[in-house]
This record gives C-alpha cells, structure tokens and sequence, in this order.
C-alpha cells in the first residue's frame, strides 16, 4: 500500500514538477451547477432536444433531493458548485518512450503483469503509427461492425444512433433514481453505449481499453449497454493500474437491458486512488449500476472487483422483470488503511420463476470499515422465485470493521430465499503455517486472500481474473503486521 | 548441526522452557517425550519461530549460524520443518498451489531453478506413493474436510517433498491409527540419512518402536531431567510419568 501510494505520489508530483497544467483550462466551464451550466453542456455537446429534456429534468428533480445518508460511511461535506461540469478531454503528459516514466510505475505494471503495450498507454507514452494497438483497435471494430454489433462512446451513439439512445436511455435507471443518478443524468459528459443486435453473440469481451477516446470519460460516466433479443455479451469495465484522477467525486451510472433470452456478463476491477494512509485524498465512488432483464428467460450478471477509493457507495442491481430471468452479483471489495466502502446488491424479483444469486465477500485491513447492505424483494407475482444470498467478511486485524445489512422481502409463499453469512479473521496460524513452509507472510497473505475470494475471481473473464489476483495481493501489501 | 544452550522462553509471561540444553549431530534422531504441559511443543514452535514466545535468555545455533535471529520462512527455507500437531486449514487454497509455492520458494532461495508445473506434478506423485496419500486430497485446499489421519500424513507428505535437513515432529502420532502410524514411521525413516537428523515430539513409546531414536530426553517442568538411549523410551512406558515426576519434586 504504501508503495503504491508513493508510486502515485511520484507519478502526480512528477507531473507538476514539469509544469503539464498548461493549454486546457480555456475548455473547462465555470465552476457551478445551474440550469444555464446544463444547457451550455447540452450544447457544446451538439446535442438533440431529447438529450436536453433528460437532463433538464433529471436537474429540476435532482435539486429537490437531499445527499442520501442511510449508508455506513462517513462522508465528509462535497461542494458541488465548486466543481467544473464540464471539460473538454485533457492531453495527458506524453512521453517519448517507457524509459521516460517512473521506473516505479512501471513495476506496479509489471507485477500486475500488464502487458507491455497497454502499459505504454496507460503511462501516457506516444504510440506511435505502426504500432499494434492501433491496428488492433481497427481490426476490432472491422469484426463488429460485421456483426452488427454497435459499440460507441456516448456522445457518438447520441450523434450516430439517437433512435436507439431515446429509447433506452434511463429504461434502468430513471432520472430521479437517486441523488448521485440525477445529478449524474443531468450533467454526464460521455461514456460508452453499447448495442448487440437480436441473436448475435458478441464475438470478444467489449473492453473500454479498446474504445476510441477512452482516455478521460469524466468523473460523471454514463454507460448503456442493450442486448437485443437471443444475444450475449461480456462487458469489461475498468483497469487494474493505479488510476489517480483529480476529481474527487465520481457518480457514474451503468443500464443494463436484457430482451428475451439475452445474457449480458458485466465484470469491473476498480482501483481508483484510495488515499493515503491516514485518509487523505482518494476517490469518492458512488455508482449507480443497475440491469433490467427486461425479456423472458434473460440474464445479467455483475462481477466485481473493487479495491480502490477512499469511498465506495455502489449497489448492482437486477431488476427481474421477465418470467426465468436470472441475476447473478458476484463481488470481492477489499478495504485497507481508511477506506470506507458500503456496498452490495439489490435483487427485485417482478417475473414468475425468476432467479437470483449474491456472493458477497468483503476483505477489510487498516482502519478500513467494509459493509454489505443488499435487498432481496420478492414481488406477490413473482411466483416460484428463488434467491441465494452468501456474505462473507474476512477481517485482517482488529482496528478494522465488517458489517453486513441484509433486507428481504418475500411477497408470495411459493419462493424461496436464503441467506447465509460468515465472519473469520485471517489466522496468524494460517500465516505461520504458511510461513513454516518457507513462504513469507506477504505471498501467505496473497494465497489465504484468493483463496477466500476464488469462488467470485472464478467468475472473471480468464485474462482479468489472473491481474485482480495480484491487484489482490498489491492492496493488502503490509496490511497484517 | 543444532546447538541449544541454556534456552529460557516464556508465553505471556509466564516461563515455559527453563535452561533446555540439547545437541543433535547429522544423522541422529533424537525424541523428546515428557507429560502433558512440560514445553515440549513450546520447544518444537520456538525452534520454528513462532512469534508469540518470548525468549528471556539462550542461544539456538543451526548449521553455525544464530537461529533464533531468522525469519520463519528462512528457517523453513535452510532446512527446518515442523511437522505441526494441529495442521492448520486454509480455505480455498489448493495443495497443488500452496505445495508448489512453498518447493519453489525453497528452490529460489537454495539458487535452484523453479520447477515448472510438469516437473511439480511428477515429483508430487512420486512422494505421494511414499506416504500413501490418496491423490485426491491434493486437489483439495490445505487441510480442508482432512480427517485428523489424513491431516498428519499430509505432514509427513510436505515433509517428503521438501527434503529438510532437521525434521521436527510435535506429536505427530497423536490420533492415528496403528496402519497409519506405521504410514508415517515410512515416510520418516525414508528420509533418514547421514546429514539428516530429526527431533521426535511424542508421549508415547509406540511411535518409537518404528522410529527408532538414537536419544531419547524427558521434558519435565521446562527442562530436560533426563537423557538415555531409546531403552529409556522403554522403561518410561512401564513406570509412567510418576516416576519422573516422584524424582523432580
């Protein structure tokens, strides 16, 4: 922990040491939020009328709302005027060759095993025109395209699809969902939309490291992703590399739908800077995520991985509208040092037969207070619906906390729901054991702790599962002592 | 080989060992057996090095070099194994991966190359047979669901694999069966050479009609009171641990 957070202290003070905060600011807007900071959005944006109208009303009924306050988080006070609604994307420090960057940079990469290119990228090094992933970002979109597969930032879907866009926009989410969702919906600047046509099977997993101007979404995301009748999809999200962002708040929101007999697996690793070691900085995260297997016999799936920011709010949920629609929520969240996240998932059972299933395991070390809070809402029609709910909380020491907050409502009695929930402290006997065997008590630390979490890492598309094992092990580096 | 002068250790305070003296020479065994709550597994952690014991005076020199100053994993990586009496379980974790882990780690740090995945499999079979281990259990996670059997041969299975120079063995026959003692004696005295020595934890003569020690010393209060042959062993069996206790009062 403490060399990652020196590596991103190095990395940040190393970008102003050199004086990079030049050119941009004339494209960043006035710090505030009004009606005109929303309209002016709307508009540098080019956007149709639709796109205005959601905004507008997401604005008028998000300023009615209050910050929510039920959570286990002590959230200190967030001066929402005194952030800029809108920039333009941010040239990032380029550098000639990877021999330029931070050599301690390049070993956080290194032992997450990132590959060389990817790297390159995420350091900020010019790619230069015959490299691979150029090439590959072509080759990639020439095989959707094909396909009929549609997978865009949020401003090209809105330029090129608005059919589409109107439609759904909001399906998961509505605009006054909660306060985070309305503000989001109000001032989002991009994004990726994602559309898979009736029976394709998406022939890759989408990552957002393949999309064009991927590099600086803004701390307001917006993400939809449609799959159409008897299509699939696997949908990654996010990057293991330590990602430091000035913003302090995030309030993304992600919507799922799913029509008939459609699958869409989601997986995210997220490693946002955490702060420092007494709580200092970091990311507040408070994402709104939500599917609605919309279809008969459809199906979403969340998988998480979250190990960075200073605070977590987040809850993927399904909304199980179709009869035999499953959904499936699988995360690991690990808190360390002062990290506070209360997360988990909300499971609505609406369609008949319909099926659910949480793996809940939470991983707290330091000072760090880590709380499920999940609901399972059988509705009175929902005959026949089943849910199975397993949280487990793994502590490392004794100065940090788990809490778990189960709701559930069940409305008809042909239904069945179970809850199973477990608290264990990592043994200094496991660790000595391991130890005994000649392998130090930071690789015994890494074993014991994905071995805790294999049944949710399993879950993980191969190439994501291997680097959240290490991202594991990275995060809880000196957390036991 | 090990050189133990004059060891005090206490846990909380309270003095477990008081001044224990022990030499053992490559190739000796040497059993250490003594009544409930003498200190002999407290010897056996402290050796090693488990943290919780606090050493108040004394000095532990292995292979000429101050033990009591390494790590766990470096005792465990210059020879030293301990045969635990509870075997720990780690959820999750497959024997194939921890077994793998902890033989490489070995390797590296004699400036071995690591074994690849293959080369691993092979030499896990072929140690396998030696202790009798059912081949499934390695495809579990460490101890998870073992029956207390099962548990100590998977000890004796590690210890096979990892070839130590000085095995420690805390009570490793506590809880088997005759079959399975005689399993575990095997896979012990399979390993019994000139430069390997063992030190055999245990409260009873049975153990040693198959392990035959060179030395036999009763642990009484913290301290060793006694030191004989393996007849020692024997004639301990017949007049109980009265005896000892009736000459240490």
């Amino acid at each position: 922990m403490e060399e990652q957070d020196k590596i991103l202290n190095d990395v940040t003070q190393g970008e102003y040491k050199y004086g990079f905060v030049t050119a941009i600011e004339t494209d960043i807007i006035e710090k505030g939020l009004n009606e005109d900071v929303i309209r002016l959005i709307s508009a540098i944006k080019e956007e149709p009328e639709f796109m205005l109208n959601f905004r507008l009303e997401a604005f008028r009924k998000w300023q009615k709302m209050k910050m929510p306050n039920w959570a286990y988080l002590k959230i200190p006070p967030i001066d929402l005027q005194e952030i800029s609604y809108y920039a333009a994307p941010k040239k990032k420090v380029q550098y000639e060759s990877l021999d330029e960057v931070d050599p301690e940079l390049i070993e956080t990469f290194n032992k997450l095993g990132i590959p060389l290119e990817e790297q390159k990228q995420l350091a900020g090094v010019a790619v230069d025109a015959v490299i691979d992933s150029v090439s590959v970002k072509t080759t990639f979109k020439e095989t959707l395209a094909e396909k009929g597969v549609i997978f865009c930032s949020f401003s090209e879907a809105v330029r090129e699809h608005p059919g589409l866009v109107k439609k759904y926009l909001g399906m998961s989410v509505p605009v006054a969902d909660n306060y985070f969702a309305a503000l989001n919906s109000a001032v989002f600047s991009d994004g990726s939309f994602c559309y898979i046509p009736k029976g394709v099977r998406c022939p890759m997993e989408l990552s957002t490291y393949f999309r064009i101007n991927s590099a600086n979404t803004g701390q307001f995301e917006r993400t939809l992703i449609v799959a159409d009748d008897d299509s699939y999809v696997s949908y990654l999200e996010g990057c293991t590399a330590p990602m430091r962002d000035e913003n302090q708040l995030h309030a993304a929101v992600v919507e799922i739908i799913a029509m008939d007999r459609a699958e869409v697996k989601y997986s995210t690793v997220q490693n946002w800077y955490p702060g420092d070691k007494n709580g200092k900085g970091g990311i507040y995260n408070f994402v709104t995520k939500r599917g609605v297997c919309k279809g008969v016999s459809s199906k979403i799936s969340w998988t998480q991985v979250e190990t960075g920011s200073a605070i977590t709010w987040k809850y993927p949920s399904c909304i199980l509208m179709g009869d035999n629609s499953v959904g499936e929520f699988n995360s690991v969240a690990v808190t360390n040092n002062r990290q506070q996240a209360d997360t988990g998932s909300k499971m609505i059972h609406i369609g008949k037969n319909t099926k659910s299933t949480i793996i809940s395991k939470g991983i707290s070390a330091g000072k760090s207070d880590n709380s499920y809070r999940g609901l399972v809402k059988i509705m009175p029609n929902a005959k026949n619906s089943r849910n199975f709910s397993q949280c487990d909380s793994l502590l490392l020491n004794n100065t940090c906390g788990a809490h778990t907050f189960p709701y559930i409502e069940v409305g008809n009695k042909s239904s069945v729901v179970e809850h199973e929930a477990t608290t264990s402290k990592i043994g200094e006997d496991q660790i000595f054991y391991c130890n005994q065997r000649g392998i130090d008590t930071e690789t015994a630390i890494g074993m014991i702790v994905n071995g805790y979490a294999k049944e949710v890492l399993n879950k993980l598309p191969m190439e994501f599962a291997v680097e959240a094992q290490k991202l594991l092990q990275i995060s809880l580096e000196g957390s036991v002592g | 080989m090990l050189s133990i002068k004059n060891l005090y250790v206490s846990v909380e305070g309270m003095e477990i060992l008081k001044g224990i003296n022990l030499e053992v020479k490559p190739g000796e065994v040497h059993a250490i057996m003594g009544p409930n709550g003498s200190g002999k597994s407290t010897l056996a952690n402290v050796l090693a090095g488990k943290e919780e014991y606090e050493i108040t005076s004394g000095e532990v020199i292995y292979e000429n070099e101050d033990l009591l100053d390494k790590s766990p994993e470096d005792r465990a990586k210059e020879g030293i194994f301990l045969s635990f009496q509870y075997p720990v379980e780690i959820p999750g974790v497959p024997m194939v991966n921890f077994l793998k882990t902890a033989v490489n780690e070995h390797r590296k740090y004699n400036g071995l190359k690591e074994l690849t995945a293959g080369e691993f499999l092979k030499l896990m079979r072929e140690k396998m047979d030696m202790v009798d281990m059912h081949p499934n259990l390695t495809n579990r996670s460490v101890n998870e669901g073992f029956s207390g059997g099962e548990k100590k041969k998977n000890e004796i299975f590690q210890m096979a694999l990892l070839e130590p120079k000085l095995a420690i063995l805390d009570e490793t026959d506590s809880g088997l069966d005759i079959d399975a003692l005689k399993t575990v004696a095997h896979g012990v005295n399979a390993l019994r050479s000139p430069e390997r020595s063992a030190i055999v934890v245990t409260h009873y003569q049975r153990l040693l009609d198959y392990i035959v020690p060179d030395f036999v010393h009763i642990l009484y209060k913290g301290k060793i009171v006694k030191t004989a042959g393996k007849e020692l062993a024997l004639e301990l069996e017949e007049k109980g641990y009265d005896w000892i206790k009736s000459e240490n009062l």
